[in-house]
């Protein structure tokens, strides 16, 4: 399932392209995916766009962008590419992560 | 390492899921466990990879098993690229869907983790290329690589737990590879713990600047696996491991005697030579002709059209021939011929096993009837004592197996460890065959004695030989009292001579006298005859006379009885 799930849209060459890979509807993928909409309206509103696949039904997706972990959630655009995995609930680590906030990498 | 240790049963015995792996699977009794995972532990560049893709490449290609190959290291062009100089052609392998690569880069830097997670990507990842080539064996290479990637141990350890559970309910043969550990361990993260039916620990040492590859199974779960460490080598076509205790020797043989190019010595072996799979162990100190006496074998051999194989491990072959011909033995043309191949190498050139394998290899491919090995003795430089015994052992199983002859010298000089290899070797050997000098007034000469021959009634003699420019030349067997060799012996025989000589005289000397004595026998035996017969014949003489004159005296006296007419009766008989 290729759920697009668009936000605003804004700024073409602004526009914050997500994967979020989970497998079933796992408690823990539905909390990673509310998580990651929360984070998202409240960072990102209006320039970003979020893909979720579901690896159950496309496993050879898992190859291309490395997906180990589930949940995992990879930042393609802007570059580089980022990887944050769990079920992104800690949402200061998620900014960390995203680069949205300075303090690591 | 696990805690309950279960009583086995029939059905506890592993089913065996063969390698394909040259000499892994006699030790292992067969393989690896069967739908179960191997632990492969070992440090960097000690062949973990690369035991693992040949247990892949050799269950497609042998055993037509596909299988895939998780690689957290590699990628797989560099996998294609390193295995293609192993000859496997991976390449080949994937595109027949045998052998599913699959790459998977944990990469710390790009990863941040926030919460729960598990690692279902990987388990999908791998059921996909499972059930894309339909694999019945499964490589992850090197598992550990995921501590260094993710922070969560917890979640690691536990998924570790769940994958490998699952690889085991899919039936697959796993083998996962881990980096060797200290301090009691086989592996840094401990991996033991969830591969608890096969351990195999692989190591790379170094000793006196050789370097020696070793394989141990650490743990085979209800199995009664070999605990040694097997020496291995990485060959151009993959891992040849060397189970020194898995030939054994129920090896066939052979009745076939062959000669030892030496006619005397033949006769010291029953007469016959010896027998054509026999292992024979020439020793003897420095320049006692050990390499002649093998070369005259070899020759031999030859000269009868059967092929024979010298490996020099002192001289080069030039040297040798060189050195064999100024005693009239010939090798070139048996060379030229096609008949006799040389290796010349440097013991210490490489480890033993390299050795073994060399000549295991050229032993294959040429098939020679004779092998020599001139001399054994330098490899004591190379491993000690028992590594050494362990490398013949194996090798004179091999060369019997194929009922080659093996000739091997070994230099003693009263060193202890080489008489210690010697001891340790001789009881491997069929024929044993002890060169030495004798020293004497003055001087040296070479005795040859046949220690032991297996199923011969062989010579009990210490012989006598010369070095001459037609070969080996065994002395007569000097049946005086003594042992004496060289100019005593020589001195000895001309006293005899002497002696013999003398006796021979004096027997001349009595049997003349015995002579004369008889001849001035009949010549008295004559004389007196002519004297006792001329006495008979005057006797004769005289009787006659008497008788003549008598017969005259009765005629007269008739003659005048007659004349005076006497009565006959008066004067009849009257003188």
């Amino acid at each position: 399932m290729t759920d697009v799930d668009a936000g605003t849209a804004g700024d073409a060459g602004d526009v914050w392209q997500l994967t979020l890979y989970v497998a079933g509807r796992t408690p823990r993928s539905v909390a990673a995916l509310d998580n990651l909409k929360r984070i998202c309206a409240e960072h990102l509103a209006g320039r970003y766009r979020v893909e979720v696949v579901d690896l159950v039904n496309q496993p050879d997706r898992a190859q291309g962008d490395e997906v180990l972990a589930i949940p995992t959630l990879v930042r393609r655009l802007p570059p580089p590419l980022r990887k944050i995995i769990g079920d992104l609930s800690d949402t200061e680590k998620v900014l960390v992560g995203l680069q949205l906030r300075p303090g690591g990498g | 390492m696990e805690a309950e240790v279960p009583i086995l049963s029939e059905s506890d015995v592993l089913e065996r899921c063969p390698t394909g792996i040259k000499g892994l699977d006699e030790v292992t009794e067969g393989g690896l466990p069967r739908g179960r995972p191997t632990l492969v532990a070992g440090h960097a560049g000690c062949g973990k990879t690369l035991l693992a893709m040949e247990f892949l490449a050799r269950g497609a290609h042998q055993y037509g098993e596909p299988g895939v190959f998780v690689s957290f290291e590699e990628d797989q062009k560099d996998l294609f690229k390193n295995f293609q100089s192993l000859g496997f052609d991976l390449r080949d392998l994937v595109a027949r869907k045998l052998l599913a690569i699959d790459w998977v880069r944990v990469e710390r830097s790009e990863i941040q983790e926030t919460g729960e997670y598990d690692l279902e990507g990987l388990f999908i990842r791998i059921g996909a290329a499972v059930d894309r080539v339909g694999a019945k064996r499964i490589v992850l290479d090197t598992i550990e690589s995921l501590f260094a990637g993710l922070t969560n141990d917890g979640i690691i350890r536990a998924e570790l737990r769940r994958l490998l559970r699952f690889l085991k309910e899919k039936g697959l043969t796993t083998i996962v590879t881990g980096e060797a550990g200290g301090s009691g361990r086989f592996t840094k993260q401990g991996i033991e713990e969830y591969v608890s039916d096969c351990v195999i620990v692989l190591d790379h040492r170094v000793d006196s600047q050789l370097s020696t590859r070793r394989l141990r199974i650490a743990k085979y779960r209800g199995s009664a696996h070999g605990t040694n460490e097997y020496p291995f080598l990485i060959q151009s076509d993959g891992i040849d491991l060397i189970p020194i205790t898995a030939i054994g020797v129920g090896s066939r043989t052979t009745t076939e005697r062959v000669t030892t190019g030496i006619p005397r010595l033949d006769t010291m072996f029953d007469g016959l030579g010896v027998y054509a799979d026999n292992s024979v162990l020439i020793t003897g100190t420095a320049g006692t002709g050990k390499t002649t006496l093998v070369s005259h074998a070899v020759d031999a051999a030859c000269r009868a059209g059967r092929k024979a194989t010298f490996f020099a491990f002192e001289e080069s072959v030039p040297q040798i021939l060189r050195n064999l011909r100024s005693v009239g033995v010939d090798l070139g043309p048996w060379q030229d011929r096609g008949l006799l191949q040389f290796h010349a190498s440097r013991p210490d050139l490489c480890g033993l096993e390299m050795h073994l394998l060399t000549i295991e290899a050229e032993v294959a491919k040429f098939e020679p009837a004779v092998v020599a090995l001139d001399p054994i003795t330098n490899f004591v430089n190379v491993g000690n004592a028992i590594e050494v015994r362990q490398m013949l052992t194996r090798l004179v199983d091999f060369l019997k197996a194929r009922g080659v002859l093996t000739l091997m010298t070994s230099l003693t000089h009263g060193g202890a460890e080489l008489e210690a290899t010697n001891v340790a070797i001789s009881s491997l050997v069929d024929t044993f065959v002890v060169l030495g000098w004798v020293r004497s007034e003055g001087e040296r000469n070479r005795c040859l004695n046949i220690v032991k021959s297996r199923g011969m009634a062989h010579s009990n003699q210490t012989r006598e030989f010369r070095i001459t420019s037609a070969g080996i030349q065994i002395q007569d067997v000097y049946t005086g009292a003594g042992g004496l060799t060289g100019a005593a012996r020589a001195a000895q025989e001309a006293r005899e001579r002497a002696e013999a000589v003398r006796l021979e005289q004096d027997v001349e000397r009595r049997r003349a006298l015995v002579h004369t004595r008889q001849e001035a026998f009949k010549a008295r035996m004559r004389s007196m005859q002519a004297e006792f017969e001329a006495e008979q014949a005057a006797m004769l003489q005289q009787i006659a006379q008497d008788e003549a004159s008598r017969t005259s005296a009765i005629e007269e006296s008739q003659a005048l009885a007659d004349l005076r007419h006497s009565d006959r009766e008066a004067n009849g008989d009257g003188d």
